[in-house]
């Protein structure tokens, strides 16, 4: 039988009770604040309980300069109920990791390796942690907002190398108006304006 | 045509690539290229069932002219110009035309490797890789703005430019380019190919020897 959202979420909010930090809505969709170390306890809850049983994504943010710095967000989607579902938690520089769910959504796989190329987090208990986009041995994470989107020169023997990419005083952007394409896209732009 | 010895099967290949061969220092060399290369075969007499088909020409042009026409090319299609380059194999534009159908998904047939598409540094090494297992002589085709230079991609995982690993022949402009400018590209590689030299290239002593024979 379908449950409606607000069964859903009352029955989680009474499980865990105040492990769940925050719980906000936004057009129909609920988020919740989580803490890292109780990652598998509430997403195997919401799964085997609630029967969320679609991971549609993981995503990461990288909000450099705040503390904690990174955040992660599942994204779970239930197939019997319909429902949507947002779980997010932070990640301090420090610790940089967080526990796997790759064993008990098995897409997880290659998403958590996907934040592990880009971000560098590394996810406790993965069964293959390696880079997926990125070779193997490549010394940067790139989606850092410290790293520079021209990239950083690597050398790597008999692996790969990287050059920094010429960006000729890009990043190249839009200004909205009226003008002319030639006005409004010019080929560099001074980055204080 | 009369169908001979290997030398006798030779020749009139050789010999048709003059009517090809626009600088029209037509030399002796030919035969004279051919009895050294295949010493036990025996020297062509008068026939009168290969007259007219015979024309002398320079070694370099007969090669070029064989190479040129039949162009083998590598499919390095990593993006949206290998859609292209599909559309210039198909019956629309049928690269055919000019020899070079057969897309050959194994570098040792290969002739010429067009790198169609964006280049990533991961997948850079593979595309060098292939590129050294394809066998001499062989040619490079740069199709379309990542290829050449990395195009819109300025960013930390694209090559800017394939030229940066291997040496490139033909650059094409275009994102992706049409079909016709890969015909373009090709025909102008065809006219690189038909200006080597490359038979003293290749073997240089012999090109030595036969000189000395004609001096």
């Amino acid at each position: 039988m379908a449950l409606t959202e607000q069964e859903l979420f009352h029955s989680l909010g009474k499980a865990f009770g105040p492990r769940i930090q925050l719980q906000t809505e936004f057009r129909g969709e609920t988020t919740c604040t989580i803490a890292a170390n109780d990652l598998r306890d509430i997403t195997k809850f919401c799964r085997d309980e609630l029967l969320f049983d679609y991971l549609i994504d993981i995503t990461s943010i990288d909000n450099f300069g705040e503390d904690p710095r990174f955040e992660i967000i599942y994204h779970l989607y239930s197939l019997p109920h319909a429902v949507h579902l947002r779980l997010k938690l932070k990640i301090s520089e420090d610790s940089g990791a967080l526990d796997t769910v790759s064993d008990i959504w098995p897409t997880a796989n290659w998403h958590e390796r996907e934040i592990y190329d880009m971000m560098g987090l590394k996810f406790n208990g993965h069964p293959d942690l390696r880079r997926i986009l990125m070779w193997d041995g490549y010394p940067f994470f790139p989606l850092r907002k410290d790293f520079p989107l021209e990239g950083l020169p690597s050398e790597m023997p008999d692996v790969a190398f990287t050059k920094v990419t010429p960006l000729e005083g890009g990043p190249f952007v839009t200004v909205p108006s009226t003008a002319t394409s030639k006005d409004r896209e010019p080929r560099a732009r001074p980055p204080e304006l | 045509m009369g169908v001979f010895s290997g030398l006798d099967l030779l020749l009139p290949i050789a010999c048709r690539a003059a009517g090809f061969c626009k600088d029209g220092s037509i030399l002796r060399a030919c035969a004279v290229a051919l009895t050294l290369l295949m010493p036990e075969t025996h020297a062509t007499a008068y026939d009168s069932k290969v007259e007219g088909n015979i024309i002398f020409t320079r070694f370099d042009a007969a090669l070029n002219w064989v190479r040129k026409n039949s162009l083998w090319p590598m499919p390095m299609g990593l993006a949206c110009c290998a859609i292209e380059l599909m559309a210039a194999a198909a019956s629309r534009f049928d690269i055919a035309r000019f020899g070079a159908e057969v897309m050959r998904f194994s570098p040792r047939q290969c002739d010429v490797m067009i790198v169609a598409g964006t280049v990533t540094y991961k997948m850079a090494l593979a595309v060098k890789r292939i590129y050294e297992q394809m066998p001499e002589p062989k040619w490079v085709i740069a199709m379309g703005a990542c290829a050449s230079t990395g195009g819109m991609y300025r960013s930390y995982a694209v090559l800017q430019g394939i030229d940066q690993l291997l040496p490139v022949d033909v650059y094409i402009s275009g994102c992706p380019p049409r079909p016709e400018a890969l015909l373009a590209g090709l025909m102008k590689l065809q006219e690189k190919i038909s200006g080597e030299r490359s038979f003293r290239n290749q073997k240089p002593e012999l090109a030595e020897k036969l000189e000395e024979a004609l001096a």
